[in-house]
């Protein structure tokens, strides 16, 4: 998946969006959130949630693929959920976005030095490594994680988990 | 003050003024209803749970105030379903309690458990699953300030059986008087002033447009608007339609009134909207059922869209100027926008629009034609002698289908919240509970509940709770031994094959069925009969009163705009082609 992906088919330019939704820490409310977007067939891409500084609240950023009509519908629709504060869209251009990756790859032999140069090159982290395995992490923009997952495929992805973006709108926005 | 959590709740339904709740006592919901006996909170014990959440819709459409049902977990909670996602269609503020398995056996599949918040999620404003007794006061609070405020709508709380079961120490609290306080809601702020460029914006579009037409919808009702529409339709001078949801929030016998638009709305309705070059919309949603197929819709129309809630803005039609707030407020800093640009003088001209409205009114008014003798009755004609014989305030109710539309077209609404029906989600079997509510809400009033033969066997049984409980409602059960609509539907569109809409005119006998009920009933078969049965039920008020009229069976809905054909294509009466 690539903030930059182009519409394709659909009419309004980008079809990723990236919502950011500050909710009440509360039971349910997740579903809440979710089920508006399952309703109408919409696919959540990635989904990251977590309590705020204030731990009343949680932010929750996700990605969805939907055309920007039916999505402006669909951001109205969650504000008029009782336990959502606040909504907000943020256009790659006007925003941070950052995401974390955990994987797990072979790395055995010679292959295991040509594996840590390329650590070295993302500025990834050896977090844990065996034998003929080597657990990384990398927390970067979403596309660099692209490239780096795309780059780890040769040695053996053995298991690969990404939490989902998180965004705060840029400084200067 | 130490109580537990049933006493607390059945306080604090008191402190927010609730003085009747409809329902029916179940395992899970049993502690609640033991305080009860000693509140002054009226009972009304229903016979099915449905109908406990469409009396309380009733009582909530005739009163303004919220309805309040209350029923137990499982099947209890399933069975209010139906009222739940009727009242959220169409924006009836109601607050259903239901009782829950205790909270340490909720997830364990235990006896009439059912996850009644995750079922009613998208079909309630908002609903509460309630784990500690001490937070029964505030939670309850909330629910009546969500299901009241904004758009109104319904709530629901769901209240394990521990918390207010005085066994249990679990239910234990300290009583606290629920203000707006102590309310934690920080994402609900509805609303509900418009912004004031967009009134200007919007009162100099209304000053320039020649063809304008206010689509007055439920939303003035929900705002108690009725007098601000009034005083703007009169200083503009510009006619009104009043949707299916909406009727009797202008009267009916205004000259500015053009009545109902829609599927079945009337000719100069319809058209007035379809040729409009301004249509005001004011708490109106741009139903399907109103607007017809989308792309040939009002064409040459700009739109002026005031509503509450601001995901009706653009959901349907993109508006020119849209104004998210109150009704009643946007219209009163709207009439204030207009006469300070001159008021009547500044209003284009109309007297084209308003000549071509009127040759419209003439050329096509409501018509059916009058049974021959020896025939079944014309439902219309039924219609319009109750109309005729009747108070002027009388409340009708209506389920759905033929009987609906006619009651809609055929009664003169002159006064607002005398017409209570199922719109949004087009619930069969609405009228009788919602009749039942209404005359609870409005004891002074006659209710009379307009119903269809279909629509009157999936909720009867409620005539037993209203001769019970001495609430003396009428009903006109209109038995043409069909599903009437779907029938129409057949005939219409489906070459005359009729699949499964047949019900016969004998079995029920109506007439018996309502007398084991508990109710005086008269089945009424000629013209001249219908007058002097209405009489007799109009002087009895000690129980409900049945009319069955046996009608015709063939008799269609004009006039009709096909589903998903623009308004433009509207099929007038066969005599008016």
């Amino acid at each position: 998946m690539n903030s930059s992906v182009d519409a394709g088919a659909s009419d309004h330019g980008h079809r990723f969006h990236t919502i950011v939704t500050t909710v009440e820490n509360k039971p349910g409310v997740l579903a809440r959130v979710a089920g508006l977007f399952a309703r109408r067939g919409f696919n959540i891409e990635s989904l990251a949630v977590a309590p705020t500084a204030d731990e009343r609240f949680s932010r929750i950023t996700f990605t969805v693929d939907v055309a920007s009509s039916p999505l402006e519908q669909v951001v109205k629709q969650l504000d008029k959920l009782i336990n959502v504060v606040e909504i907000s869209e943020l256009s790659p251009t006007e925003s941070v976005e950052r995401e974390l990756m955990l994987v797990t790859v072979e790395a055995t032999g010679r292959r295991r030095h040509e594996l840590l140069e390329l650590v070295d090159d993302f500025r990834a982290y050896v977090l844990d490594a065996d034998g003929s395995h080597m657990m990384l992490s990398l927390a970067a923009r979403p596309s660099r994680l692209d490239d780096f997952e795309e780059r780890l495929r040769s040695f053996g992805i053995v298991q690969l988990q990404r939490t989902g973006r998180v965004a705060l709108p840029s400084l200067e926005a | 003050m130490d109580m537990n959590g049933g006493q607390a709740l059945v306080r604090a339904l008191e402190c927010e003024g609730v003085e009747v709740v409809f329902g029916l006592p179940g395992g899970a919901i049993l502690p609640v209803y033991d305080p009860i006996i000693e509140s002054p909170i009226r009972h009304i014990l229903v016979r099915h749970e449905q109908g406990a959440g469409h009396m309380a819709e009733g009582y909530a459409h005739a009163t303004g105030r919220p309805g309040v049902a209350m029923i137990t977990s499982g099947p209890g909670a399933t069975n209010g379903v139906t009222p739940l996602c009727d009242a959220y269609m169409d924006s009836v503020p109601l607050v259903c309690i239901t009782g829950q398995v205790p909270y340490a056996a909720i997830g364990t599949d235990a006896f009439q458990e059912c996850d009644t918040t995750g079922i009613t999620l998208s079909v309630t404003k908002h609903n509460f699953l309630v784990t500690e007794a001490q937070d029964i006061p505030r939670i309850i609070h909330e629910a009546f300030h969500i299901a009241t405020t904004g758009r109104p709508g319904p709530v629901l709380v769901d209240i394990p059986k521990d918390i207010v079961d005085p066994r249990n120490p679990r239910s234990a609290m300290t009583w606290y008087e629920p203000t707006d306080d102590i309310m934690e809601l920080p994402g609900y702020r509805p609303v509900i002033v418009g912004d004031p460029d967009l009134v200007r914006a919007a009162a100099d579009l209304i000053c320039r447009a020649e063809r304008p037409v206010i689509y007055a919808g439920g939303g003035i009702l929900k705002a108690r608007a009725a007098a601000e529409l009034r005083a703007l339709a009169e200083l503009i001078d510009v006619p009104v339609v009043t949707t299916l949801m909406a009727r009797g929030c202008f009267p009916d016998s205004h000259e500015l009134c053009l009545g109902m638009p829609g599927m079945h709305g009337n000719y100069t309705a319809v058209t007035a909207m379809q040729r409009s070059d301004l249509l005001i919309a004011l708490g109106s949603r741009f139903d399907d059922r109103v607007t017809g197929r989308l792309d040939g819709f009002a064409p040459d129309a700009k739109v002026i869209h005031v509503d509450i809630d601001a995901a009706e803005l653009g959901k349907v039609r993109a508006p020119d100027v849209a104004i998210r707030g109150d009704c009643k407020l946007v219209i009163a800093d709207l009439l204030e926008a207009l006469q300070a640009c001159g008021g009547v003088d500044a209003q284009a001209d109309r007297r084209a629009w308003r000549s071509q409205i009127s040759g419209w009114q003439e050329r096509h008014p409501l018509v059916y034609e009058q049974s021959e003798p020896g025939e079944f009755l014309k439902p219309q004609y039924v219609l319009e002698v109750l109309r005729d014989s009747t108070p002027d305030d009388t409340i009708v109710t209506s389920g759905v289908g033929q009987h609906q539309m006619w009651a809609s077209q055929y009664w003169r609404f002159d006064h607002p919240y005398t017409w209570i029906n199922s719109g949004g989600l087009g619930t069969m079997g609405f009228s009788l509970p919602a009749a039942i509510g209404a005359k609870v809400g409005m004891p002074d009033r006659m209710v009379w509940a307009v119903d269809g033969d279909g629509c009157f066997q999936m909720t009867a049984q409620e005539l037993v709770t209203a001769s019970m409980e001495r609430i003396p409602i009428k009903v006109a059960l209109f038995n043409n031994a069909y599903l009437g609509m779907v029938r129409q539907w057949q005939e219409m569109f489906y070459d005359e094959r009729y699949s499964e809409v047949y019900l016969s005119y004998d079995v029920p006998d109506y007439v018996k069925w309502a007398e084991a009920m508990g109710c005086v009933a008269m089945r009424v078969e000629a013209p001249e009969e219908v007058a002097p049965a209405i009489a007799k039920a109009n002087e009895i008020d000690d129980r409900p009163v049945v009319l069955e009229f046996r009608s015709a069976r063939g008799e269609n809905v004009y006039p009709m705009v096909p589903a998903g054909q623009s308004n433009s294509d509207i099929v007038v009466d066969p005599s008016q082609r």
